[in-house]
């Protein structure tokens, strides 16, 4: 029995399955129609959300099997004070498999530390969100046709972002990946992260200007500046315009560029830019979906 | 300073000076009804100064927490008066209800009974991992 908590877990060769997968439920989506028939997902989702919780339920619906769960704290027995634990052990007598976002860092963990059955990481607080980065690979994959000798560009908020945490773990097993970053200096990747990436001879390239970084990427992964992050209303005020995407700052950018962002947005990708083919991240909605039933049909041993 | 020597029990020795007390406390030795001494300060021609511990029982003691606290420590075992196994101390893999996470966004500080566990991530600078949130132990 096994659950995905970190990303780090799986193998690249089990992600190369994982989306050779995916890649053949998007060309032959009858053949996996009813691989799940008679078999459950429980979405257990202790902290509101949309697209993760609707790519998991349609995930499972489109392989055929069901779906019960929850989608707030305060209909569940969290309400009275039961354990990750117990709700885990319970959980397993009624379903097949668990999705679980938590805003407790680590509590996924302890869901499949206790449950009979595979627990998957739907988001647990600012920590770990392997199935994004799965979405995140899928579309690097399908728009670049392989991760070797990309330069990612990752924009936004890099001290927080637990979706760009990921995805570098992720990158840094492939071969030549260059990594660009972009953000204000408050909001810098954690030097641990870099240390490492340095210690492992990654090109690093830290800069605060989006425009003169773009000529060279390959990719530029979005993310939002969080208000809350700030301190200092005026300095948050400052910084976040600097960071939208708008069509004059893609002026440079090369024309094979691939632009993705972990959604949801509130105003750094304009929406002028939603028309341009480069802009990716509905598409990575969509592969997010795929990947997640992959990876449903690999946790439950389904052939 | 005169110490009667141990007949059987355990000395832990060279512990870095000023660190005695983290471990008697840690080690929970004031439960234990049998004489334990504790010198602080004692002079040391490798260290200068340092503290030990010796406790007249033939007990176990935790020494994953001996080597969270100074992985340089050495236990030794005495029976029947005689020193009759001098121990290294490694830094632990893993560290089980020694130390508590601070993060207060981590499951480990409100799920019921929840063992609080640590694991060893980079050994050349002695940096341990909340198993569960992965925040840096303080």
């Amino acid at each position: 029995m096994r659950s995905l908590i970190d990303i780090a877990e799986l193998s690249l060769d089990e992600i190369d399955s994982l989306l050779a997968t995916a890649n053949d439920i998007i060309d032959n989506p009858e053949k996996y129609s009813e691989k799940c028939k008679g078999k459950k997902l429980a979405t257990l989702f202790f902290e509101p959300s949309t697209r993760t919780r609707l790519s998991f339920e349609a995930a499972m619906y489109e392989l055929g099997g069901n779906v019960l769960g929850f989608s707030e704290a305060t209909s569940s027995s969290t309400a009275k004070g039961e354990s990750v634990a117990d709700t885990a052990k319970t959980v397993s007598c009624y379903a097949d498999i668990i999705a679980m976002r938590h805003p407790k860092e680590g509590a996924p963990l302890v869901a499949s530390m206790n449950a009979s059955i595979p627990v998957i990481n739907a988001g647990d607080g600012g920590h770990n969100h392997p199935t994004q980065t799965l979405a995140d690979l899928l579309t690097i994959k399908r728009e670049k046709g392989g991760f070797d000798n990309l330069t990612v560009g990752l924009c936004g908020d890099l001290k927080f972002g637990r979706t760009v945490h990921s995805l570098i773990n992720a990158l840094r097993r492939y071969n030549n990946v260059k990594f660009v970053l972009i953000s204000p200096n408050e909001l810098k990747l954690p030097d641990y992260i870099k240390e490492s990436l340095k210690k492992d001879n990654f090109e690093v390239f830290e800069t605060t200007d989006l425009e003169a970084a773009m000529p060279k990427l390959d990719i530029l992964y979005m993310t939002r500046v969080q208000r809350e992050r700030f301190f200092n209303e005026e300095e948050y005020l400052r910084l976040k315009d600097s960071y939208i995407l708008t069509p004059e700052k893609l002026k440079n950018a090369k024309s094979d560029l691939s632009i993705l962002h972990p959604l949801p947005r509130v105003n750094e990708i304009s929406v002028a830019i939603d028309d341009d083919p480069r802009a990716c991240y509905f598409k990575q909605v969509l592969n997010g979906k795929y990947m997640r039933m992959a990876l449903i049909l690999m946790l439950l041993g389904v052939k | 300073m005169t110490i009667d020597e141990i007949k059987n029990g355990i000395v832990i020795d060279h512990i870095t000076a000023g660190k005695g007390m983290k471990i008697y406390s840690l080690l929970n030795l004031d439960n234990l009804e049998c004489s334990v001494a504790f010198i602080k300060n004692a002079p040391s021609r490798k260290m200068g100064r340092k503290d030990i511990i010796k406790i007249d029982a033939d007990i176990t003691v935790d020494t994953d927490i001996l080597g969270y606290i100074d992985p340089d420590i050495t236990v030794n075992i005495i029976k029947d008066g005689k020193n009759v196994e001098k121990k290294r101390i490694a830094l632990p893999e893993k560290l089980t209800n020694v130390i508590t996470c601070k993060n207060p966004r981590c499951i480990s500080g409100t799920e019921q009974e929840l063992p609080q566990i640590f694991k060893l991530t980079d050994k050349e600078n002695r940096v341990y991992r909340c198993l569960y949130c992965e925040s840096k132990a303080k």
